[in-house]
């Protein structure tokens, strides 16, 4: 799974497996199929018009968001910090679940949004929803932070998995103090983001098609992030090893001018 | 484990009783974060005495982040943690240990608040149980979340401004269900405050159970 170099120092491709190009194709298709159902094919609903047509992006993104991303991010943090299932692969697979999984996060607040200007005549309301997806992408930019910090690989890794953990252990913790923060003392039915619709026909196959599109969509740019995951250290690697060879020969030629031995030359041979 | 957590506890501590950082720093912070959120608010005692136990828990958490930051420069010293990681005391005492030090200072430092809210805001606690017992479970809440992530961000250059970052929209759940104790306790409205207390025991007893699991590892990383 792993990034290797070829003697001559060039990154080789990386893991590319032909079911990411189908699973490619079948976003772009599903998603085209959702854009002409959703806008053209389904009628505008009885109460809210076109604004329902949220129905069709919203519950998917948010689901991708909370369940998918944070599903795999998980479970990558739980396999790599187990012993006999340490690898480099979980811990890259967690951080990239955890980078789009933000991504998705942020385009459920946008679309709620978008949603609530009309509907509640503001663009953004303290309901249980909203503040804690807001919470979540805080502390998945918490996680994405800690990730940048440089450090040995294995160091990152283990800190990364720890704190993906302690993220998917406070999750339902914020879920449900929110969730009480809001209907303890407003009318939950008020300021309800209003997708409790009697979804039916043309609509409810939309919204089905619109789960797929979005998560073939996740997988997609999961195996793509972790993609760049690979081939990023590699370079490093790469990078390191280049820096270290011209410096070897820079010592070496230093050597040859001053008429030494070349000794460090023959020992630092094998490195480079 | 106990025996090396009341050692780890103690050696804290001791440092602290020394340098006297939390109470010539992390304490005046406290009241001045009182202060500054009574000028946000404006001098209308009406709305000063609503705002009072929000304005305590968010002196409180910011004072944590800084009980925190001090809690983990202890053991930034040249090779402090690995002569820790060497002295053969259990990860899990160590956390203990570590916590019961945050949470103690946490303590006074909400003594001190809370007298600050009652001088301030003129504000009264009709019923005690509730507001000590909100305030000794978001006291082991914020010990151990805040010692675990102390324990991630440590070793990194740039922990003072990450920290933050990382530990404080998890302690959100101990503002808002803190806050709500209070606001019950100081309505008489025991019912209320005894639902809140529902987010603090989770909370709470979740992070102390992780704290004592997953140090290790995390020491391991640090």
């Amino acid at each position: 799974m792993s990034a290797s170099m070829s003697t001559s120092g060039a990154v080789r491709t990386p893991w590319r497996p032909r079911w990411l190009a189908v699973v490619g194709i079948g976003a772009v298709v599903t998603t085209a199929l959702t854009v002409w159902l959703g806008l053209w094919v389904t009628p505008p609903d009885e109460v809210q018009g076109n604004l329902a047509r949220l129905l069709y992006i919203h519950p998917a993104v948010a689901t991708v968001a909370l369940y998918w991303a944070g599903g795999v991010a998980l479970l990558g943090s739980l396999l790599y910090l187990w012993p006999r299932t340490r690898s480099f692969f979980w811990d890259r697979l967690a951080a990239s679940a955890v980078e789009v999984g933000a991504v998705f996060s942020a385009l459920t607040l946008v679309t709620g949004s978008l949603w609530g200007r009309p509907v509640w005549g503001v663009w953004w309301t303290w309901d249980a929803r909203l503040t804690s997806t807001a919470l979540l992408l805080l502390l998945e930019l918490g996680y994405l932070a800690l990730r940048r910090v440089p450090a040995d690989a294995h160091i990152r890794a283990k800190r990364c998995a720890v704190a993906a953990i302690l993220i998917a252990i406070d999750v339902p913790i914020v879920h449900f103090s929110v969730d009480w923060w809001n209907t303890l003392h407003q009318s939950g039915t008020i300021l309800d983001p209003g997708f409790n619709l009697h979804v039916h026909g043309s609509m409810l196959w939309t919204m089905l098609l619109s789960f797929v599109a979005f998560t073939l969509i996740f997988v997609w740019l999961l195996a793509m992030r972790y993609r760049i995951e690979v081939l990023q250290d590699a370079v490093g690697d790469q990078e390191l090893e280049v820096s270290l060879s011209e410096r070897w020969n820079e010592d070496a030629e230093l050597v040859g001018v001053g008429g030494g031995s070349g000794a460090p030359g023959e020992d630092d041979g094998g490195g480079s | 484990m106990l025996h090396d957590a009341v050692l780890v506890a103690g050696k804290d501590l001791r440092i602290e009783a020394r340098s006297r950082v939390a109470l010539w720093q992390v304490v005046p912070f406290a009241i001045l974060v009182l202060v500054l959120l009574a000028f946000a608010i404006g001098p209308d005692q009406a709305s000063l005495r609503h705002a009072a136990p929000g304005i305590f828990w968010v002196a409180l958490l910011f004072s944590t982040v800084l009980a925190i930051q001090r809690s983990v420069a202890v053991e930034s010293g040249e090779g402090t943690r690995d002569g820790l990681r060497l002295s053969g005391i259990d990860p899990a005492g160590i956390f203990l240990g570590k916590a019961a030090a945050i949470g103690l200072q946490l303590l006074a430092l909400q003594l001190i608040l809370w007298a600050g809210v009652t001088f301030l805001f003129d504000v009264r606690v009709h019923v005690i149980w509730l507001a000590v017992v909100a305030c000794l479970l978001a006291t082991v809440g914020l010990a151990c979340a805040g010692v675990l992530y102390g324990a991630l961000s440590a070793g990194l250059r740039v922990r003072d401004t990450l920290l933050p970052l990382l530990v404080l929209p998890v302690l959100a759940p101990v503002l808002l269900a803190g806050s709500k104790v209070w606001q019950a306790a100081l309505d008489n409205n025991v019912s209320s405050g005894t639902q809140w207390l529902k987010i603090l025991i989770p909370f709470a007893v979740v992070y102390l159970v992780v704290g004592i699991v997953l140090y290790g590892p995390l020491q391991e990383a640090a």
